[in-house]
């Protein structure tokens, strides 16, 4: 979490665009030539981007305790939509890592993993509500905290979600980045809250033109006292589709008929 | 490390309601779709006539269509992935929709999701597209009840019957199911709701051997 006091920095006047090269602290390897933005969202904090196809975005976990609960959409029609149980059942999986697709309802991939240093993120662990989240960590409102207000990951992503025209009925299971939760043998959650996250990096290409909102609220499933987010940096650069021998392409027989799906799609 | 407690991997209850009392008996064809109304308090049974036949279900809350189903607040408020006796369907409002108050099959899958034309290109091969499939049904099924419902509503299902273990290594396998002839899960509406159903066609996978089946529903 931010400090409960922060207050942002206004930009000079002979500077009046304030886009600092935030990218050059958390992804330094990114090409330069080829970045577009980049910035630092604080721990519970909540923003969406549209973006193209062949762009891709670099998430930086900068603190322990960092977690991305991310959706996505399809931008040419918002009906298409990350599916949770296509992806996983297409690709025997039950976690994300590189070579990985976030395919829609409409058989087509909406972005790969191709870039990730930690080797498992969280698909089934759902969002931090607003009664979990007070019963959990206590009531911080703007009121008393300003800044340093508690936001919970649904809320997040419903405001940035209906930034883009859609509503509490078109919540979709998101993908919870840089969290690790395991299936026992009697079907429980289990939250890896030992695993070393700060300094991951994870990127995800787009494979068509998307809508992506995320929340770097807890994950649900958190057991660490106390609302700590932490910071997560991103940047967005032009990376291009996939190519021929793209290695999520080559990861699986399913990962390439998503991508070719979504290569015929984008050619009209 | 942190685990919640209701979740379990089989809880074995058998009913004690008789079908001589149903108000409602319906024979559901293999590879159909169902779209039927309960109300609160009131108590459907699918049985798996002949054995190892996916259900594939979606709930919604009857009279309003920004509530449904929510497999992730369901999972989320268990503590784990499967479903049995005592289970409680949550909707995406965090309303509790259905209980499963009987269950002799034991396990049922959260994660499969429904077969789509689409996604059986991914899974299988790109000619697959045109082969019958769940989310077809499904929107057949919505179109024709007309009740305001539509794609934007097909979220990820309950699968019946079906085992879809999570290994401990996060693999998501497709095992052997443990249902059998007569086997059967009954649950309470806590809410009015609607009741989404395709009894899975698919004939791509080995679960069913390849051979769907009718299932019945009973209703008190």
């Amino acid at each position: 979490m931010e400090h409960p006091t922060h207050t942002l920095d206004n930009p000079p006047a002979d500077q009046p665009v304030d886009a600092p090269a935030l990218w050059r602290r958390f992804a330094p390897d990114l090409p330069a030539e080829r970045v577009v933005w980049s910035e630092i969202v604080p721990g519970g904090g909540h923003w969406s981007w549209r973006l193209s196809r062949g762009t891709a975005l670099r998430f930086a976990a900068l603190d322990a305790r960092a977690n991305v609960s991310l959706v996505l959409y399809a931008a040419h029609n918002p009906l298409e939509r990350y599916n949770m149980p296509d992806s996983l059942k297409a690709q025997h999986t039950a976690h994300y890592r590189a070579g990985h697709v976030l395919m829609s309802d409409m058989g087509r991939a909406l972005a790969s993993f191709t870039l990730d240093t930690l080797g498992w993120h969280d698909p089934l662990g759902a969002l931090l509500d607003t009664p979990t989240m007070e019963a959990k960590y206590g009531v911080h409102r703007y009121q008393e905290h300003r800044n340093g207000m508690y936001r919970s990951g649904r809320d997040g992503l419903l405001i940035e979600t209906g930034k883009h025209g859609l509503t509490v009925r078109d919540q979709i299971a998101p993908v919870n980045l840089f969290s690790r939760v395991v299936v026992d043998g009697e079907g429980r959650f289990v939250f890896d809250a030992e695993r070393p996250v700060q300094g991951a990096q994870v990127e995800l290409r787009m494979d068509l033109d998307v809508v992506v909102a995320i929340s770097t609220a807890p994950h649900p499933l958190d057991p660490r006292p106390g609302y700590a987010p932490g910071k997560v940096g991103v940047a967005a650069w032009t990376c291009g589709p996939a190519p021929a021998d793209d290695p999520c392409r080559r990861f699986r027989p399913e990962t390439a008929r998503a991508l070719h799906n979504s290569d015929v799609f984008a050619l009209s | 490390m942190t685990t919640a407690t209701t979740a379990a991997a089989i809880r074995l209850q058998e009913s004690p309601l008789s079908p001589d009392t149903a108000t409602r008996r319906h024979r559901q064809p293999a590879g159909e779709p169902w779209f039927t109304t309960l109300r609160a308090g009131q108590t459907v049974r699918i049985v798996d006539l002949e054995g190892n036949q996916a259900v594939d279900v979606i709930f919604y809350a009857a009279g309003d269509n920004t509530e449904h189903y929510s497999a992730t607040d369901t999972l989320l408020r268990q503590g784990g992935i499967y479903l049995t006796t005592g289970s409680v369907l949550v909707s995406n409002l965090g309303r509790a929709m259905l209980t499963l108050v009987a269950d002799t099959c034991g396990r049922h899958d959260t994660l499969g999701g429904a077969c789509a034309a689409e996604s059986n290109t991914v899974r299988y091969a790109l000619q697959k597209k045109f082969m019958h499939n769940c989310r077809d049904n499904y929107l057949l099924a919505l179109q024709n009840a007309d009740v305001g419902l539509g794609k934007r509503d097909l979220v990820p299902n309950i699968n019946f019957f079906m085992n879809v273990p999570v290994t401990a290594d996060g693999q998501l396998t497709f095992a052997d199911g443990i249902s059998a002839p007569g086997k059967y899960v009954e649950l309470r509406a806590e809410i009015d709701v609607h009741m989404l159903v395709s009894n899975c066609p698919q004939l791509n996978n080995p679960c069913n051997a390849y051979h769907p089946t009718p299932v019945e529903f009973v209703i008190w």
